[in-house]
């Protein structure tokens, strides 16, 4: 599994995140903090099939880092990709790192 | 076993809640109902029949929830009177020639007025005020009348006096008795109700017996000559002198009558025949008849239970009452008049503030028999409950009424030495015990109250108590009130507004750091970004604030199902130009966006993709265009009718009024988003008192409604101050706006804000009008300090370079979502493909069945 360059990190506003196209995935890129540190799980909301995750509200909930939906704010963890509400729904995690600068996506 | 056949005569506010109680109760599935109603409308509330000329529609007066009567399977007759009863044969003949058997009989025939054995009184001048047809009929004459005089200084004839007023009049009150409410108040009490009503315009002349009405007058209509010699000229006149059972059927049936006319029933509310029952104004128990409509309540519940084999008795009923004449609070208690051997009065009289109160206790200065409140009624609630509870009073009596101001500090009713048997809320009888069950059953917030037991949801006046009883019983259960926002804030949302405000917190970073844990979450995000707003005025999109907010704030439009955006620019009151219509065709054919028009009587164009908004926004922009903050939680729109501009019954600019407000409070970031309603008259066009603020032109200013809601739980505004000038009117918004901002909890309509409001309109009214709290400088400062630093957020958007990068979808490609895919059928535009249109191969997953 390679990882791919997808921008640089400061292309990412903290607390943010971004959508990246990763060998024909949509993946949601998350940037918690103005840390450099990114986390990754798919951009599709499972509950709509509409490609939106990247654009929720990153969220802290039992001491991890979840992504809120911006269409009915189920929330699914930035690690795992579990979500909370219905685990029948859970997304993908796909692994993500920051090397020399660049954020890199496995997919 | 057959069903249960009740016939129920009668279709007033009792004869209705009689029904309401009885669906409550039991299946009514399992009874054969019918209901006869004389009117040509189902059940309406008398009690608040003159603000008919306020609002001015029947509907807003009715009690009944549409279909209520055919959901339950109620045979309703309107117009129809039952004429006559056959008790041996248990049949009721109607006037239209129908008979219906009946089982169990219910008489809720009510009253009718009193119109005292004056020569003259069938003149087409003369009128009763009863029905909403009575005040049809008010009104038509009003309409070429310049004087109109209610005969009557009761409850009903001041309520009637007001009506007049209301309808532009000179206004005249003729009271037999040497006082005004000669029932509930003392000389004193009445004499100061006289000054203040007096003061108001309304003219009141007591001790008048009326000998006739001659149509001989010179600068009116009509000459009343009284016993004294004196004389009164009018156009019009109105009985309101008293009401008396309608007993008539029950007479021609042969049941018995008492003495003072009425229905005799007992405990039961059984008439002297087993299976026939009497209930409301109809009905005497114990030879009274009872005029207010609680006790007619209670004995609805009695005679429900009765039936269903429940067990409660009628007993009477206690007569005290806190009402709002001609907009002065009159309370009256038991024995107002003291007339108990042996009692002793306390009395304490303001002329500058003009505030009469008297105490009636018992001769050993131990138990409160009655009491007087004119011009201040904050008392009543306390006094009211010592006196039905018998509470021993404290050693010096007179504190109960004295102001704060005159030292002894005021003894104050704990919930907890009340009986559970206590009355809380005599409008819909509801006693302690029951708010306690309603509390024990997770119940926690005076809305949940009010919504599951109805306390308070009548005449209002017991919510401090209820309030007081819901945190007594709270803290026993050892429930600690939490108003904390999240897991992050240990603080309510008032609280947080009050921090960043006094230490000028400025960001999230800080707000978390010096009040907060952890990382912060969908609550505490945007709650914190939106107060950040409407303390500085910031604009959303810095950068260190974008974290923030929910997409909708931080894309500048309202995110759809598949992922695009809407865009709705701002039309003022309504109001566009062909021309930029036109702009705003183009722009839609040249992007494909659907195109509707919203509630917010503006126009929306949707299927917007992340990437095309700046182009369409700079489009827009540069036609005039600003952004219509359709997505945000801040002041949308002002909903407006045409008004006196164009419209032929518009009594004032209402679109001028409308595009004014809603340029002056637009962007302003709010706990939840607003919208503002005016209506160039009464005929309300623009549904001004669904919004969270309405305004109704008069033809002396403007009325303020406040805290109206549309939508999921629809609620009428109350009625905040009335004829108000434009300056005024502004300073008042301005301050009901900042109230809100820094009161309500996080994502609270104005709505659901004032039920959790302790002590309702009322204190609202307090604050806004009497600076109660004396901060509306502060509150009109921040507003102007808002309304200077408005910027239109997409102006600021497109002409930022740093800004537009974050349109685009993919970070690292220039393609955009194929995901997003539009379809066209049926209607001429399109819309967005369901996921099986999209992916016809996934029909049988069972998480993405479409329903047909």
């Amino acid at each position: 599994m390679a990882f791919t360059k997808i921008c640089k990190i400061e292309d990412i506003i903290p607390g943010t995140g971004v959508c990246a196209l990763v060998n024909g995935e949509q993946v949601a890129v998350f940037r918690p903090s103005k840390d450099e540190e990114v986390l990754a799980i798919s951009n599709t909301d499972p509950f709509f099939q509409s490609n939106v995750l990247s654009r929720g509200l990153i969220v802290e909930h039992q001491g991890e880092l979840w992504v809120a939906s911006p269409l009915k704010k189920q929330r699914f963890n930035l690690t795992t990709g579990v979500c909370m509400e219905d685990e029948q729904f859970s997304v993908k995690a796909y692994k993500a790192r920051v090397t020399k600068g660049s954020v890199e996506i496995a997919a | 076993m057959s069903k249960m056949k009740l016939v129920i005569v009668g279709n007033g506010m009792v004869g209705h809640r009689y029904i309401e109680d009885l669906v409550e109760k039991t299946d009514v599935s399992e009874m054969d109902i019918t209901v006869f109603c004389e009117e040509p409308r189902v059940a309406y509330d008398r009690v608040h029949l003159s603000s008919y000329f306020s609002h001015h529609t029947a509907d807003e007066l009715s009690l009944v929830k549409e279909g209520f009567y055919e959901k339950h399977g109620i045979n309703m007759l309107i117009g129809e009177r039952a004429i006559n009863i056959n008790r041996e044969k248990q049949v009721v003949y109607s006037s239209t020639g129908r008979e219906i058997q009946y089982d169990k009989l219910i008489l809720a025939t009510g009253s009718f007025p009193f119109v005292p054995p004056i020569k003259g009184n069938e003149s087409k001048d003369c009128f009763v005020y009863r029905t909403i047809e009575d005040l049809k009929a008010i009104e038509a004459t009003a309409k070429k009348s310049k004087s109109g005089v209610v005969i009557g200084g009761g409850l009903l004839g001041l309520e009637a006096a007001g009506a007049l007023k209301a309808l532009g009049v000179t206004t005249h009150v003729v009271e037999f008795a040497p006082k005004l409410m000669a029932e509930q108040l003392d000389q004193a009490g009445g004499n100061q109700l006289r000054q203040k009503i007096e003061r108001m315009g309304v003219n009141v002349h007591t001790s008048k017996n009326t000998l006739e009405i001659v149509p001989e007058g010179k600068e009116a209509r009509n000459v009343m000559r009284f016993a004294d010699g004196t004389e009164l000229e009018t156009d019009f006149i109105v009985f309101s002198a008293g009401i008396r059972p309608q007993d008539k059927l029950a007479r021609q049936m042969g049941l018995g009558i008492a003495p003072r006319g009425g229905i005799e029933i007992n405990n039961n509310c059984q008439t002297t025949d087993e299976n026939i029952y009497a209930i409301g104004e109809c009905a005497s128990w114990n030879r009274t008849f009872y005029g207010l409509v609680a006790p007619g309540y209670k004995m609805a519940t009695v005679a429900v239970d009765h039936i269903v084999g429940n067990d409660s008795q009628f007993e009477g009923a206690d007569m005290s009452a806190k009402l709002k004449l001609l907009g002065v609070k009159v309370g009256s208690i038991g024995d107002a008049n003291g007339r108990t051997p042996g009692c002793k009065s306390y009395v304490y009289q303001n002329e500058e503030q003009e505030v009469y109160k008297r105490l009636i206790v018992s001769e050993d200065n131990k138990k409160l028999l009655g009491a007087v409140m004119v011009g201040d009624t904050s008392d009543y609630g306390d006094l009211l409950q010592l006196m039905l509870n018998e509470i021993d009073l404290p050693e010096h009596p007179d504190t109960l009424i004295l102001p704060a101001h005159a030292g002894a500090e005021k003894p104050t009713l704990g919930a907890d030495s009340l009986p559970e048997s206590a009355v809380i809320c005599s409008c819909f009888d509801v006693t302690k015990g029951k708010i306690a069950q309603a509390v024990a059953e997770g119940h926690h917030t005076i809305g949940d109250i009010k919504a599951v037991t109805g306390a308070g949801t009548g005449c209002g006046g017991c919510i401090p108590l209820v309030t007081s009883v819901l945190n007594a019983e709270l803290a026993k259960a050892g429930v600690e009130v939490k108003n904390d926002v999240c897991e992050h804030f240990a603080y309510s949302r008032q609280e947080l507004f009050h921090l960043i405000r006094i230490e000028e917190i400025k960001t999230f970073d800080e707000l978390l750091e010096k009040y907060g844990k952890g990382y912060g979450c969908e609550v505490c995000k945007p709650l914190a970004g939106s107060i950040l707003a409407s303390c500085w005025g910031e604009h959303i999109l810095k950068p260190e604030l974008v974290k923030l907010h929910d997409t909708n704030d931080n894309f500048l439009g309202n995110m759809q199902k598949d992922g695009t955006y809407s865009v709705i620019p701002r039309m003022a009151g309504g109001e566009v130009t062909p021309q930029a219509l036109s702009v705003l065709a183009d722009v839609a054919a040249e992007y494909n966006l659907y195109t509707k028009i919203t509630g917010a009587q503006r126009i929306g164009l949707f299927g917007a993709q992340k990437d095309d908004l700046p182009a369409i926004w700079k489009k827009l922009v540069a036609a005039g265009y600003e952004t219509g903050q359709a997505y945000a939680k801040a002041l949308r729109m002002a909903k407006t009718c045409v008004g006196s501009t164009w419209c032929r019954y518009g009594v004032q600019d209402s679109v001028g009024l409308g595009v004014m407000i809603e340029n002056r409070y637009k962007g302003i970031r709010t706990p939840h988003k607003m919208k503002f309603g005016v209506s160039g008259c009464t005929r309300e066009c623009a549904e001004a008192q669904g919004k969270d603020l309405g305004i109704i032109a008069t033809d002396a200013g403007w009325n303020m409604y406040v805290c109206g809601n549309g939508g999921m739980k629809p609620r009428h505004a109350d009625l905040l101050a009335s004829d108000l000038d434009q300056e005024t009117l502004i300073k008042y918004i301005d301050r009901f706006m900042m109230f809100y901002i820094r009161t309500a909890a996080p994502l609270q309509r104005t709505s659901v804000w004032m039920e959790n409001l302790e002590g309702g309109v009322d204190y609202l009214r307090e604050v806004i009008v009497d600076n109660k709290l004396g901060i509306n400088d502060q509150l009109e400062a921040d507003v102007a300090n808002l309304v200077g630093n408005f910027a239109c957020e997409w102006t600021d958007t497109i002409n930022d370079e740093a800004q537009l990068k974050r349109f685009a979808h993919f970070i690292n490609a220039d393609e955009r979502d194929d995901n997003v895919v539009f379809v066209t059928d049926g209607r001429e535009q399109h819309r967005p493909a369901t996921y099986t249109e999209k992916n016809p191969e996934a029909k049988g997953d069972i998480l993405h069945v479409e329903l047909v």
